[in-house]
């Protein structure tokens, strides 16, 4: 399925490397394949809504099918698709992006920082992720939503991050756990370094694999669920997101209607960008976890005896 | 015991937590429940000083009482269930639309869960057995139903099989016009056939990620030494993955399962949406939709009860699957 170059000792001993130029994951299909449709996804986000026309623009127009003048055709009241989901891309990437952010900066709070001190620090840590991790989200978003009558970007953003970094710092607690006991903290402990640059220098170089894969992991579930939250109607329903767009579609009856070109793309593109970040996680994971990497499989293999070789081994053994 | 103990003081520390949470943000956020109210009906026409008054001492907003005396009093309600009265549903109390919506949800979700939950892992165990396999190979196109957002595939599911091919009903629980609720066949049969599209589109959207994880963790357990003394012993290799490997590869799901139970809890409020399913997620939105503040208050706190009561189920039955999270304490 995939090849690579390096064989999984290497990788492991990258992985552990404090050098971040090595413990970059080596270009396989399945991360060539993600970094390609994420980033010209992002590209898209950044770069089309500066030639598109006005997204809110009335046309005469409604509900067109792709054709010459707009080549996503228009929505009920004639406004360009395509100039919405330019629009909306950058919107659902920037909610991506900052959830992402927060969630990176609160779960290495709460997850590294209590784990590496322990004692009460780590017990209040841990005690309070814990809570945060089993009060569910959602409805608390939409609760919380539906108190603040005016919404933004920033502040639908914000409360999906407030609701969703707890599951990262329970995981990053764990590994912090285990690398903290490694001998080799011990000993930087022991020749006098400061707490903190044990921290920032001995213990977290080994958290990026996990820290970008639960930030990937954060970007997904911060689109998904701005999606979804605006498909309930509680989203920033004055800017353009993906989900924004598709709760106008399905309030237009887009799909009653036969205006395919209105309700599929937004949700395609979550699908698409989704799956893209899917892909290069898994590509990191097989830096977390070196016993996934395809290799792992060959060697195993190169293990097994045949068949002819078993029966002539047990026949041995009967003899 | 130490452990339960422990876990139960755990659940009780974070139902605490809900429960403040419940009574601080609506008082803490910008947001004004009488001014919404307010405003909504100003809409309508000019609003007087009394019509305030009313609305202030319809949401419990007209005491001058210190926050700490409020606190108390909203959790001495609580003990005796009194949950307050409905705007949206008026007069039914909180209470009432609770144990109505309740049932729906369980029923419909949690089967779909555990439905979901068997395929998958058993599914993740056969394809880490065979690795390569054209199962192993199918896993990421079911990580990518995953990052399908759920509400879209659903709607395109029920605008094909229900629309156009007209094989489920579009909306609700059961047939309303034809059969009446009660313990006969007719109206069981009704519920099953209302339920199997959302619970398929359930299952579709959140097999993926349990066949990815037990699949990885049943790539982890087969390169232990101990499953290589199993293939030098000469055990069957059925017995092998099933009593070998995949039984200490579950372990993380069933984990994960527990987690997973608040994001069910959250997910059903999208699916009821969507196919006007009549459960606790319809009841919550119709809150929202008409500020039905102590209708959502009651609705989260029946959420949160429900998702610590699961997880601490999990939780108990984990430490009798796995012992060691008993020794580690």
């Amino acid at each position: 399925m995939t090849t690579t170059t390096q064989d999984p000792g290497i990788a492991a001993a990258s992985a552990r490397s404090s050098r971040p130029k090595r413990s970059l994951p080596p270009m396989t299909p399945k991360l060539a394949t993600g970094l390609l449709i994420a980033g010209g996804i992002t590209l898209f986000g950044i770069i089309a809504p500066f030639f598109v026309g006005d997204p809110s623009q009335v046309n005469n127009v409604g509900l067109a099918g792709p054709a010459d003048g707009f080549i996503l055709g228009t929505t009920q009241t004639g406004q360009d698709v395509f100039a919405q989901l330019a629009y909306a891309t950058r919107g659902s990437l920037t909610v991506g992006l900052i959830v992402g952010v927060l969630t990176l900066f609160l779960s290495a709070f709460f997850g590294i920082i209590g784990a590496y001190f322990g004692g009460w620090l780590d017990e209040s840590f841990s005690l309070f992720t814990n809570v945060m991790l089993v009060i569910p989200g959602l409805p608390l978003v939409i609760i919380i939503s539906s108190y603040v009558p005016e919404k933004s970007i920033l502040l639908v953003s914000v409360v999906l991050a407030i609701t969703g970094w707890a599951g990262s710092a329970r995981v990053l607690r764990g590994f912090t756990l285990s690398v903290r006991n490694r001998d080799y903290v011990a000993a930087a402990r022991v020749s006098g370094e400061k707490p903190w640059r044990i921290l920032g220098v001995e213990i977290l170089p080994n958290l990026i694999p996990l820290l970008a894969s639960q930030v990937v992991f954060a970007v997904i579930f911060a689109i998904l669920g701005e999606a979804g939250l605006s498909f309930l109607g509680l989203g920033a329903a004055d800017s353009f997101t993906w989900g924004t767009m598709l709760y106008f579609a399905q309030n237009g009856l887009a799909l009653r209607l036969g205006a395919w070109w209105w309700f599929v793309p937004p949700g395609l593109l979550i699908a698409l960008f989704g799956a893209a970040l899917a892909l290069i996680n898994f590509s990191i994971d097989e830096i977390i976890n070196p016993k996934l990497r395809s290799q792992t499989r060959a060697t195993r293999r190169s293990w097994k005896l045949s068949k002819a070789e078993l029966r002539a081994a047990t026949k041995e053994d009967v003899l | 015991m130490k452990y339960i103990l422990q876990k139960l003081g755990f659940y009780l520390v974070a139902f605490w937590a809900a429960l403040t949470v419940n009574f601080f943000l609506p008082r803490l956020l910008p947001g004004n429940p009488v001014d919404i109210m307010l405003a909504k009906l100003a809409q309508r026409g000019p609003v007087t000083p009394e019509a305030r008054e009313a609305v202030e001492l319809l949401l419990g907003t007209n005491t001058q009482a210190p926050l700490v005396v409020q606190y108390w009093q909203y959790l001495g309600k609580l003990f005796t269930l009194d949950l307050g009265t409905s705007v949206a549903f008026f007069p039914a109390s909180v209470t009432d639309i609770i144990g109505q919506t309740l049932p729906w949800t369980v029923g419909l979700i949690g089967i779909a869960t555990v439905i979901s939950f068997v395929l998958g892992v058993g599914l993740g165990m056969l394809a880490g057995w065979k690795r390569g396999s054209w199962l192993d190979n199918l896993i990421p196109v079911t990580t990518m139903l995953q990052s399908v957002p759920y509400f879209w595939l659903a709607l395109i599911l029920l605008f094909v099989l229900g629309g156009m091919w007209d094989l489920f009903p579009l909306n609700g629980g059961y047939n309303v016009y034809e059969v009446s609720p009660g313990w006969n066949w007719a109206f069981i049969g009704s519920v099953i056939y209302y339920g199997t599209l959302p619970a398929l589109t359930i299952v579709i959207s959140s097999v993926g990620g349990w066949m990815l994880g037990m699949r990885n963790m049943m790539v982890s357990t087969l390169s232990d030494d101990y499953i290589l003394t199993a293939e030098a012993k000469g055990l069957r290799p059925m017995r092998i993955m099933t009593t070998y490997a995949a039984r200490n590869a579950v372990l993380p799901s069933v984990a994960g399962f527990a987690i997973s139970l608040g994001f069910v809890v959250a997910g059903s409020i999208v699916t009821e949406a969507v196919f006007s399913y009549p459960g606790i997620g319809s009841a919550l939105l119709n809150a929202v939709g008409s500020n039905d503040y102590s209708l959502m208050q009651g609705l989260f706190l029946v959420i949160t009860l429900s998702v610590l009561g699961a997880n601490l189920l999990v939780d108990l039955l984990y430490s009798i699957i796995d012992p060691r999270t008993r020794a580690r304490n």
